[in-house]
């Protein structure tokens, strides 16, 4: 089925990036998934061969120009497979987030009017099915694993496995029209559509075109010299720009494996089996590991401890500094050597870290402790800024500038500039085309000249030319004595403890700030069983006295160390109190992403709130929670609320 | 006395085929006690069978006879068309009958792989020689074992635990690796003492969507003995009703909730 070769100057859609790549690259392998405990492989020309006959099953099932297919599922190759194909028949591959319950993905599939749905497996049929009489333009929905699935109406559903075969069956039948949509698309046509996660307001549709993301791939193939040998393993939300710039976009421009999990949970097995060469992962994915790391050292026997202490210190000392190039001494070099022999090689081995060159972080800000931990450890981890509307980059960090304080410097082909506000602005050949069905939203966001409003407020450091992110632009505000108020800024000095999983920090418009704060089960829990505290659930563990004790000393230091900055000494968290839930996506007080929804949890929790400030030392209170499967239930709990240690302000005249 | 051709069509439309096993008057006595007492019902190819009834009213007896493990007093034992005499453990497992346990039977140190793996010994072909020295057909036949043990992982999602030693997992997913040994084995009838034991409210709804897919998708026929009610009501075809070793009951959920003798078995009833 060999079409005509594309070259390198008229590879302009993902298809034609496909056709080239089993040109060079055929016998090589483009995807991989473990099944049934096995890692299969296709090589990109087996790849191209189901993808073409998956978008021929398309055409028999009537799939026009234009139209939505919505795919819901985990990271499966099949899904990949169902985006390209989409493209192929000039549809719009939308990819949704798996964990989104019914009503919200009515409201995506709505919008976008999608005609066709793709899904992972009974539970997404379940929800779509659920909203498909609020929704008309439904006309097909195939599943990818046929699992208690032969109960259902099959009059307009199929497995997308007897699509495939269709499409193959048919295979003279729609040859020729699927050839001549493929060269039908250009670098104007829609590569993907992508939904905002939404942290205020209902989900916007990103429309990005293929010289989005092409140019995109290209540019940071080219900025980390990405080529056909590297392995990455795909396990964030598809419906996640990242996952797909890095395993479609990249992946498709530079050639390289996509590597797909067994199931979510299997994600840090199938991580060291792989041994990816190049890897991304929000800090939470980095910190999990290390409080899993440390946790297990805690238990290790004496002599273990001793010679992991002993080599980890010398890591931090030498490693960043071995890592960047600079001259370190002989002596140093050698005991890092062995270092590496007896500690940090084994370790990056438990942590499939060993084959990496390149790993990205972003999304949100990195501990330093944690970013300097994994450096220190040889492992070249960068971090990037970026969002949907820009194709992902906008900033990143060279080889060799590498700080957990900024994001980096513009990636290439991309303009940034600093509004008045301090708000950051950007332009480049990745930024979207348009939010779709939504002129107001995109006029609003783009201006006439392309450039876009980010939302984040930040500024260019001195000297090193490297961006450095504050809080988002609308969440920084004043208090009452006109005093400047960045809550992302302390939440996130906060987070940077392994207890701490999330905080809140209220204060614009009042005298004082407080905060709400959430923690880590995991590690709370281990400290909890080393220090012989019981406990029956998270609620109680949440409430127990000692933990509070902990939770306070964190705060005290966080307010010592913000006291220093002479522009945010106003933020020192006056008192706060352990929620006795996570918060959670289900329940509306985060995104899918995990970012915390501040006006929800401040709506919500009003009464909490009100009693930060009233000097009451408890409050009783109910809340909702959302179950997965969609019911709810209310928990019921009398919270503590604990007063912190506030340093003294440093008042320079930062004015 | 029942027509082996004929089946029924169940609430939710699947076909349930002719009789698999029959037992005729089981009476079951452990010398002066009598455990169960003539007691006869039957067991369709494809069905959900539920057996309840309060504590001691002989469930789990009457499993040990399905199973072959009890030997009824008296009374007959019909599979598959033929009379069954006694039986040692490893011809009932022959006969294509396995079954878990109400207190659970795993090998706490082998991985879940493992203990699932010997779910299906009775299936293996190649002698102890050959098998020891991996040698002739005994590794392509270990693959080919292991492709259908990977199968069930698959099933039952249990792939992050597979390498994990038993001992080390919590109580409902020890279950569901009893259930996967179990299913292992291929068996004909499946026999589950209390699945749903002791799990929380989110367990059991696993563990009932397993049933209903095994079934569903292996067509197993599966015999289950259940505490909870909404559980048995939800998930069988027929439900025998037991109460101190006499059947009190025998139908579909519906109308065994309806009937007077089981009300009284479960509430009690008053006496004047």
């Amino acid at each position: 089925m060999a079409d005509a070769v594309a070259a390198e100057g008229s590879a302009h859609s993902i298809p034609a990036l496909l056709a080239r790549n089993v040109q060079r690259y055929g016998g090589y392998p483009a995807y991989r998934e473990k099944e049934f405990g096995i890692w299969q492989s296709w090589t990109w020309a087996q790849a191209s061969e189901e993808i073409r006959a998956m978008a021929m099953g398309f055409l028999s099932l009537g799939v026009e120009r234009g139209d939505h297919i919505a795919i819901i599922g985990r990271n499966r190759p099949a899904h990949y497979w169902a985006m390209v194909a989409a493209q192929m028949c000039g549809a719009v591959p939308v990819p949704l987030y798996q964990d989104a319950v019914a009503e919200e993905m009515a409201y995506v599939l709505g919008h976008c009017g999608a005609r066709f749905v793709v899904c992972g497996d009974q539970e997404q049929v379940d929800k779509v099915v659920e909203v498909e009489d609020q929704i008309h333009s439904i006309k097909h929905v195939m599943y990818t694993d046929k699992r208690g699935m032969r109960k259902y109406d099959h009059t307009r559903m199929n497995a997308l496995e007897d699509v495939v075969s269709e499409g193959r069956a048919g295979h003279y039948r729609y040859e020729e029209e699927l050839n001549h949509r493929i060269a039908e698309l250009n670098y104007d046509s829609t590569c993907v559509m992508l939904y905002t996660s939404g942290t205020t307001g209902k989900p916007k549709g990103v429309v990005l075109s293929n010289r989005n993301i092409i140019e995109t791939a290209k540019n940071s193939c080219a900025f980390d010299k990405l080529t056909r040998n590297e392995e990455v393993l795909a396990y964030l939300p598809m419906a996640w720009v990242g996952d797909f710039i890095f395993s479609v976009g990249q992946a498709y421009w530079a050639g390289f494996t996509v590597n797909c999990p067994e199931n979510a949970s299997t994600m840090m097995t199938d991580l060291r089996e792989i041994g990816p060469t190049y890897f991304f992962a929000p800090p939470r994915v980095f910190e999990g590991q290390l409080t899993n790391v440390m946790i297990r050292m805690e238990d290790a026997g004496k002599f273990k401890k001793w010679l992991f202490d002993r080599y980890m210190a010398l890591a931090r000392k030498v490693g960043p500094a071995i890592l960047d190039g600079k001259p370190v001494s002989g002596a140093d070099r050698l005991g890092y050597a062995l270092g590496n022999l007896f500690i940090y090689g084994p370790l990056k081995n438990t942590l499939g870290f060993t084959n990496i060159r390149v790993g990205y972080t972003a999304g949100e800000a990195i501990g330093p402790e944690i970013f300097d931990f994994y450096r220190s450890l040889g492992i070249n981890l960068k971090q990037l800024y970026g969002q949907t509307e820009a194709s992902v980059f906008i900033t990143q960090q060279p080889d060799g500038e590498v700080r957990s304080d900024t994001v980096g410097v513009p990636s290439p082909g991309v303009e940034v500039k600093i509004a008045d506000n301090g708000e950051v602005f950007y332009r480049s050949p990745g930024t979207f085309v348009e939010y779709y069905n939504n002129p107001e939203s995109t006029a609003s966001t783009k201006d006439p000249e392309g450039w876009v409003a980010t939302g984040d407020a930040g500024f260019f450091e001195e000297g090193s030319g490297h961006l450095r992110i504050i809080d988002r632009a609308k969440d920084v505000g004043k208090m009452a004595d006109g005093r400047l108020f960045a809550p992302k800024y302390v939440e996130n000095k906060l987070k940077f403890y392994p207890n701490i999983l999330e905080a809140v920090v209220f204060g614009a418009g009042k005298d004082r700030c407080t905060a709400f704060i959430n923690i880590d089960l995991n590690a709370v829990g281990n400290w909890a069983e080393r220090n012989n505290i019981a406990y029956a659930s998270y609620q109680e563990l949440a409430g127990h006295p000692k933990v509070y004790e902990m939770i306070k000393s964190h705060v005290n230091e966080v307010n010592a160390s913000v006291a220093l900055d002479p522009m945010l000494s106003g933020c020192q968290i006056h008192r706060f109190l352990i929620l006795h839930k996570e918060l959670d996506a289900d329940d509306g007080e985060m995104t899918r992403t995990r970012k915390v929804r501040r006006n929800i949890v401040a709506e919500k929790f009003a009464d909490l709130i009100e009693a930060l400030y009233d000097g009451r030392t408890s409050i009783y209170t109910e809340t909702e929670v959302t179950y997965e499967d969609g019911r709810k239930g209310a928990i019921k709990a009398t919270l503590n609320i604990a007063d912190a240690e506030v340093a003294p302000e440093q008042r320079m005249a930062a004015e | 006395m029942n027509d082996m051709s004929d089946g029924y069509i169940t609430a939710d439309g699947r076909q349930i085929g002719g009789v698999l096993m029959e037992l005729k008057n089981i009476t079951l006595k452990f010398g002066g006690v009598t455990a169960i007492s003539d007691i006869s019902f039957d067991i369709r190819q494809g069905e959900i069978r539920a057996i309840i009834g309060p504590n001691g009213a002989g469930k789990s007896s009457m499993l040990n006879v399905i199973s072959g493990f009890y030997i009824p007093t008296e009374g007959e034992v019909w599979f598959k068309g033929y009379k069954r005499g006694p039986m040692r453990p490893y011809e009932i497992a022959g006969l294509g009958i396995a079954r878990t346990f109400q207190n659970i039977a795993l090998f706490d140190g082998m991985s879940v792989l493992d203990n699932i793996m010997t779910g299906r010994l009775t299936l293996m072909k190649s002698g102890l020689l050959s098998q020891a020295m991996w040698w002739g057909g005994a590794s392509k036949e270990e693959d080919a074992h292991r492709e259908k043990v990977e199968k069930i992982i698959d099933f039952l999602e249990i792939q992050p635990i597979r390498k994990t030693p038993v001992g080390r997992l919590p109580y409902g997913l020890k279950k569901r690796v009893e259930l996967a040994r179990a299913l292992a084995a291929e068996p004909k009838i499946l026999l589950l003492d209390e699945p749903m034991a002791g799990m929380n409210v989110e367990e059991k709804e696993d563990m009932c969507r397993f049933i209903l897919d095994v079934n569903d998708e292996f067509g197993t026929t599966t015999v289950l003995i259940e505490h909870d009610m909404g559980v048995v009501m939800d998930l069988s075809d027929r439900v025998v009703v037991m109460d101190y070793g006499r059947k009190i009951g025998d139908g579909p959920p519906d109308e065994v909730r309806n009937n007077q003798d089981v009300i009284d078995a479960y509430l009690g009833v008053a006496h004047d």
